[in-house]
């Protein structure tokens, strides 16, 4: 059985450990799903549709928003 | 852009076709556009826009809590209201993160509209004028529709419009600070240099007086958010707003009466009882005698 080491990454800028490899992957772990949510790795925009190709390297910095309220 | 009451082909002077506000290609017919923050409840918020009759409303992107759904539950209720919506990339300090910012809310919010801010301090909410010429560029070459939230200064507006932005938003005062307009004379110079480019007044309104003297100036909207949100009540000062808004706009197509420094009777001096014009050379004093 192969073990899955965890991840140290930077989630909204607090320290957390993940099991996930991409992306893709930490969404879903956050329960964001389908939501609508935008997502960027180190300071760069990560499109929905890349979120599956992305693969987490220990230290990313990575961002989750959603729509708020603006002035 | 020529607002004013202008001639209808009849040979009488009347609006020759419906006052509408033009942003990018779309039309609008309310000039305000409200922000969306800082409301005592989503439903007070949800009643003010309602009130305010505003068709483009302000919202934000911000960090997602792991299950959250506050952005969903927010989504839910601003689409609900049926207004086009304008993100913006506030408490952004540097052009990449305003551009990241800009691509996550075209993204999430299925627009390219975008109020780009580039903020220089975190005491004045200053726009980095620099910063923010370099990420219009950016956004620009994107494919984004960038509104600028800038300082009224007439060389950094130039080159936000060479840069491709077809709307400017000179603030009138500090961001939150409901000062009113601070620098009459610089946006005025501003309307005047740019007669044909579309200018939202965006920050520093306090009270409806302040927007319906920038809208009397000429200025085709203004863009406000804590003026209304923290208001006594929120609902009737939207609605107070939009009103001063609208009053004002109409009073710019009008045309306003020049000032004089002297005073003029708007009584017909001809026919005067009483009047007498040898007596109003000077000879007899008493009462009238001194009257032109």
């Amino acid at each position: 059985m192969q073990r899955v080491e965890s991840l140290q990454i930077v989630l909204n800028g607090e320290a957390r450990e993940t099991r996930a490899r991409t992306l893709a992957e930490l969404c879903a772990e956050l329960g964001h799903g389908d939501g609508r949510i935008a997502t960027a790795v180190n300071g760069d925009f990560v499109p929905a549709s890349r979120r599956a190709e992305t693969r987490l390297a220990a230290g990313d910095r990575i961002e989750i928003v959603s729509p708020r309220q603006g002035g | 852009m020529d607002h004013r009451v202008e001639e209808n082909g009849s040979g009488e002077t009347g609006p020759a076709r419906p006052d509408l506000l033009t942003l990018y290609g779309e039309t609008f017919s309310s000039r305000l556009l409200l922000g969306t923050a800082q409301y005592p409840s989503p439903k007070v918020m949800a009643d003010a826009v309602r009130a305010s009759g505003a068709e483009i409303v302000t919202v934000s992107l911000r960090r997602e809590g792991a299950g959250g759904s506050a952005g969903a539950k927010f989504w839910e209720l601003i689409s609900g209201l049926g207004v086009r919506v304008l993100p913006n990339t506030a408490g952004c300090h540097t052009p990449k993160e305003a551009v990241t910012t800009a691509e996550m809310a075209r993204e999430v919010f299925g627009t390219d509209w975008i109020k780009l801010e580039v903020i220089a301090n975190d005491d004045t909410l200053a726009p980095d004028q620099l910063g923010l010429l370099g990420a219009a560029r950016s956004l620009v070459n994107a494919g984004f529709k960038v509104f600028p939230y800038m300082s009224d200064d007439i060389s950094i507006a130039e080159r936000l419009l060479e840069a491709g932005c077809e709307v400017l938003m000179p603030l009138a005062a500090p961001i939150g600070s409901g000062r009113g307009l601070n620098d009459p004379y610089g946006l005025r110079t501003l309307r005047a240099y740019f007669p044909d480019v579309p200018l939202i007044v965006d920050a520093g309104i306090g009270a409806p007086s302040h927007a319906a003297a920038a809208m009397e100036m000429g200025f085709d909207a203004i863009l406000l958010n804590t003026a209304v949100a923290k208001a006594g009540d929120p609902v009737a000062m939207a609605g107070a707003f939009a009103d001063a808004i609208r009053a004002g706009r109409t009073a710019w197509r009008a045309g306003i009466m020049e000032p004089r420094d002297m005073a003029r009777p708007s009584t017909p001096v001809a026919g005067t009882p009483f009047f007498d014009l040898d007596e109003a050379a000077g000879e007899k004093g008493g009462p009238g005698g001194g009257r032109p």
